[in-house]
């Protein structure tokens, strides 16, 4: 114990007396800053910034770190080392976010202060590295003092999770989501008008229900929702064909439907719009075959809703795959053997006892697919025509002609509320019910059969559309290939070596094709950020699972909310919020690995519970009793039995951090730009070929990677059963 | 004990996240925020590099997507020069304060129209391009469905199109406003109504991004599309069966702009840039990067492949009055209460 703190006391004097305090201009890592340093008043560390700067703001800081040497001094086992740990952890945290809040770039921030203490004199930039050391260090105090008092039953570790992952969500989520939505009850000059908020609110264009009675459009709202709901209900059934396809049948080429059902997730964002328009628009090849052989008019039936939910479709159905499939294998067969014992037949077993032990997975695969779907922007925006939902709303009320932050905010209120009652509907309709069938008990190890008639359902509904997605995809291979995509179809290799050319200069290699730069970029983001999202959203969902506090609720909704607000809004806040002091990151990476892994994290969480919820508290519990820690019984055995919620998270993280835009496109930056944003840009110009050519490369990097996931993080054996194979596992050829 | 060391590695996990991300480098000499298409970008700098010796780190966004940038970053800035993108969002930058003023020693060497918009702008922003708006189609789809060629904005309103007309919603597209600006001014503003209410009638869809329209029409998915020329044009050059129509009646324009940001870090490169970027050698390089706009500088001939200026009667756009919040918010309500209510 004492070792501990004297660790965290030691990181926080590191933080106060040590490292810059203040965030450098050129980075801490190019380390320019050793020249001047420790005196000069950019790199000084906080206890000089005090001494010689005069910035005596900062000593209180320093204070809260005296206090903890006390326990290290006197034990950690007397009862005031906790309260002393505690306060000093509290009050140091509290103190450092109030005078960051309250002193910015132009001295004190807000008036009042002001005119309490005179003008400042004096400005502080974003905080560094030394800070970040010393808010670490009083977190830990904090929550260690709570454990020592008996929080959670004195469980350091689950408390200090609890605290890291609040800490997180408080400042990448809550705050810069926070900073936005506060527009909602501004007018255009800031000032507070919360009487605007419910004219905007209640505007007809959000709820009008004139498609009802006329020809009119209906509100964005009920568009949103409509599209959503039968996205989320498709994408859930078709995954769920899949997944038993994939588990339960011994159908032959798995490998392919698998290789199928994961390459839309893994396709950057316009490319699946576009294949779609080239296949079934006016002059698509579908319109010009029936125009051929039937003579029917070619007509624009594929702008608009049937547009986006085949589009968002096939983008969704392998999120839901993913999620159902880690669920439907780790239905343990005791209790459909149990069934059948018992003398039902199979198709009885499958409706009442298979299928209902689903229903986490069904509920997360659907409240999955009706989030994305809402959040989702690129499929809107090439394929809505006039089918105005609320993602595309918000992005034109932003950066369209109108630009009205106020008005965006409303809509993502709107939003917001959908998907918090997405969520509410789920768990109530998951109840308080047991789906733990992993117990540690004994069973034949072999599923039962799945009822013929079924069997014959699922390969009507996922062969043809398994086909399609090969149709789509091998377009899109064809459209990096060709002069013009859908109108010149010669053979070129133009695209190709505008972006990724290679040339040999006066100094070796030159990386002289166009696209190199974005690519490097986007690998090494989307690298540092997938173990990162992975590691927060199991440790959220374990905690979630398996404790039990006060505050739950708050929490879970904590961790789902970055994921239910659209990119657009997130990128919007994000600059509004890490701009300036206290935390100031645009223009750096740092600001898009956070990005992605705070929007992220919500699948490894969802992936997690699913998984969890399936493994009986008893496993935990026996190896708690054998004396081991709770991190070890989460290391050693959830982990072990997560695997499949593991890769989800990992291939997730990465593949939407390549793939994502809606956010991306604010927060990329002179020297960080992303793939997307690039592809972007060619789209608009319409570049096609380029823009297809590079969406190849990354669709292939990105599969190359899932599978060195796959092998990485290996499978779990449940049983004697055969080990069930996830994802792509050599099938990518 | 044991346990509360490992304690510390959810901790460690969040400084790896602040330890493993590159950092910034601020050592870029001039950041620029460039609005039109990103070959056109790379070349500028390319050339502005060769020519000055600062480096230059750029960022492509649209200009709608520039413009909430800026303002989103107004109590910090990060960027040094806003170049290029439709005029409106710089006056509306120039209206709120986001940019600064800067009188370019070569102001009096460009053509009237960009002048104005410096004058208009408070010298805020200047005018470095102009495109003027007309309409495309596809001249395989016309032949094919036996329609006569339109050739001035009424046509469009004739039953026979019906259905196969497209423009981008005024709401999300600065294409699309200037053209509702450009019928009120055209027409006046009752008559610019009604003509939009019977074109309303044609149009199969308003799309969002403004060049959306003859990317549609170029690809067979309408047959009219309504944008700037130089977008129509650009088609035309990439081989696709389009024909670019400068409406007879007369139409609006856009002005490509350019604007220093308020509170620029590297203010003496941006007025080299803003000076280098009105030279002649500087848009002499506009047909290299497909720009087939009409360039500023007075003493640069627009590029052949250019809509001839001759063959195109501009409006004498009002900037100042249209470009303005009020004005905007007034006619966009007034569009959707009259045009967008209407059934089709």
């Amino acid at each position: 114990m004492n070792k501990t703190v004297a660790l965290w006391l030691a990181v926080g004097w590191a933080g106060y007396a040590v490292l810059p305090w203040y965030a450098i201009d050129d980075g801490f890592f190019g380390f320019a800053w050793f020249d001047g340093f420790p005196t000069n008043i950019d790199s000084a560390p906080a206890i000089l910034q005090v001494m010689d700067h005069g910035r005596a703001w900062l000593l209180p800081i320093g204070l809260a770190l005296v206090a903890p040497l006390a326990v290290l001094w006197r034990g950690g086992a007397k009862p005031w080392a906790a309260t002393v740990l505690m306060t000093a952890g509290g009050l140091g945290l509290a103190y450092i976010v109030a005078q960051g809040f309250a002193i910015g770039l132009g001295g004190w921030e807000f008036g009042f202060i002001e005119s309490a203490f005179g003008e400042l004199g004096d400005r502080q930039f974003g905080m560094g590295y030394g800070a970040l050391l010393v808010i670490g260090a009083f977190l830990f105090f904090l929550t260690q003092g709570l454990a020592k008092r008996g929080v959670i039953n004195g469980d350091a570790f689950v408390v200090g999770s609890i605290g890291l992952v609040i800490a997180l969500i408080a400042a990448f989520i809550v705050f810069p989501v926070a900073s936005i939505l506060i527009s909602a009850f501004q007018d255009n000059d800031e000032n507070f008008a919360p009487a605007l908020f419910f004219i905007k609110l209640f505007s007809r264009d959000i709820w009008g229900t004139d498609c009802l009675t006329s020809t009119l459009t209906c509100g964005i709202a009920w568009n949103s929702l409509l599209m959503a709901t039968l996205v989320g209900a498709s994408t859930t059934v078709l995954g769920l064909a899949f997944a038993l396809i994939a588990t339960r049948t011994g159908f032959r080429a798995k490998k392919i439907l698998r290789v199928l059902t994961v390459l839309p997730i893994v396709t950057p964002p316009f490319v699946i719009g576009l294949a779609v328009i080239l296949l079934f628009g006016r002059a698509g090849s579908v319109n010009t075959f029936l125009e051929w052989a039937f003579a029917i008019e070619p007509t624009r039936w594929i702008y608009g809703l049937p547009g986006i939910w085949l589009a968002q479709m096939l983008a969704f159905t392998p999120i839901a795959f993913l999620v159902l499939i880690g669920v439907v294998e780790g239905i343990s067969p005791s209790m459909e053997e149990a069934a059948l014992t018992l003398r039902a037949d199979n198709w009885r077993t499958f409706t009442t006892v298979s299928l209902p032990l689903m229903r986490p997975g069904l509920a997360n695969a659907f409240l999955l697919g009706f989030i994305e779907s809402l959040a989702d922007f690129g499929n809107p925006l090439v394929l809505g025509g006039e089918f105005d939902v609320l993602s595309t709303s918000i992005f034109f009320a932003i950066v369209g002609a109108q630009v009205d932050q106020g008005r965006a905010a409303v809509l993502a209120f709107v939003l917001l509320a959908f998907t918090l009652s997405a969520f509410y509907a789920q768990r109530r309709w998951l109840g308080r019910k047991s789906y733990a069938t992993i117990t540690g008990k004994g069973d034949a190890g072999l599923h039962v059969r799945l009822p013929k008639r079924l069997t014959r359902t699922i390969y009507a509904t996922a062969l043809p559309w398994a086909a399609l997605t090969a149709v789509i995809y091998c377009m899109i291979m064809f459209g990096g290939f060709v002069e013009t995509w859908g109108f010149d179809h010669s053979f070129t290799l133009r695209h190709y070596t505008e972006a990724f050319s290679i040339t040999t200069g006066l100094h070796g290699l030159v990386w002289s094709g166009a696209a190199w730069n974005s690519f490097w970029t986007t690998l090494e983001i989307a690298a540092i950020s997938a173990p990162l999202t992975a590691g927060i959203g199991l440790l959220a969902a374990y905690i979630l699972v398996r404790q039990r506090f006060v505050g739950k609720d708050a929490f879970e909704f904590g961790t789902m909310l970055s994921f239910a607000i659209p990119g657009t809004v997130i990128g919007i806040g994000y600059i509004l919020a890490f701009n300036v002091p206290p935390i100031e990151i645009t223009g750096t990476g740092i600001i898009l690995v956070v990005c992605f892994v705070f929007r992220n994290m919500p699948v490894g969480v969802r992936a997690g519970i699913a998984a969890m919820s399936q493994i009986d508290k008893s496993l935990d519990e026996a190896s708690l009793t054998l004396g081991a820690t709770s991190f070890a019984t989460l290391r050693k055995v959830v982990m072990p039995l997560l695997r499949p919620a593991i890769v989800a998270a990992l291939v997730f993280g990465f593949v939407r951090a390549m793939t994502a835009i809606s956010a991306v496109i604010f927060l990329v930056s002179a020297n960080y730009d992303m793939a997307t944003s690039y592809i972007l840009g060619r789209v608009e110009n319409a570049d096609y070929g380029l823009a297809i050519a590079y969406s190849s490369v990354l669709i292939l990097v990105m599969l190359a990677a899932i599978i060195l996931i796959q092998g990485a993080v290996g499978t779990r054996r449940l049983s004697r059963r055969d080990t069930q194979q996830f994802g792509l596992e050599g099938g990518a050829a | 004990m044991k346990r509360s060391i490992r304690f510390s590695v959810p901790l460690a996990a969040v400084i790896v996240i602040f330890a493993a991300a590159p950092e910034a480098q601020a050592a870029g000499k001039l950041t620029l925020y460039c609005s039109p298409q990103i070959e056109w970008c790379q070349l500028v700098i390319k050339e502005f590099q060769k020519a000055t010796g600062i480096k230059v780190a750029m960022t492509r966004k649209s200009s709608g997507e520039t413009f909430a940038q800026i303002n989103a970053e107004r109590k910090n800035p990060k960027g040094d020069v806003w170049w290029g993108g439709t005029g409106d969002p710089h006056l509306q930058a120039a209206e709120e304060g986001l940019t600064i003023e800067y009188k370019s020693p070569m102001l009096g060497k460009l053509h009237p129209w960009a002048q104005n918009q410096a004058k208009t702008s408070g010298y805020k922003t200047v005018g470095i391009y102009m495109g003027a708006l007309g309409f495309g189609y596809n001249t395989k789809l016309l032949a094919k469905k036996g329609l006569p060629a339109p050739k001035c904005w009424k046509d469009l309103t004739k039953p026979i199109y019906k259905g196969e007309v497209q423009i981008a919603s005024p709401h999300s597209s600065g294409t699309s406003y200037t053209t509702l600006a450009t019928m009120v001014q055209l027409f006046g503003e009752d008559e610019g109504f009604k003509f939009l209410q019977a074109l309303h009638k044609n149009i199969n869809q308003y799309t969002k991004s403004g060049s959306a329209p003859i990317k549609a029409a170029a690809r067979g998915e309408t047959t009219i599309g309504i944008t700037f020329l130089h977008d129509v044009v650009t088609q035309v050059i990439k081989g696709m069966p389009i024909k670019a129509v400068a409406p007879c009646e007369g139409t609006g324009f856009e002005i490509g702009s350019m604007s220093i940001i308020k509170g620029a870090r590297n203010l003496a490169s941006a007025k080299k840039w803003v000076d280098w970027a009105l030279s002649p050698g500087a848009q002499k390089l506009m047909p290299k990067a497909k720009a087939y706009q009409v360039p500023s500088n007075a003493s640069v001939a627009p590029p052949p492949e250019a809509p001839k200026m001759a063959d195109i009667k501009l409006i004498n756009y009002n900037f100042k009055k249209y470009g303005s919040s009020a004005e905007r918010k007034r006619l966009l309500k007034r569009w959707d209460k009259e045009v967008k209510a209407l059934p089709r």
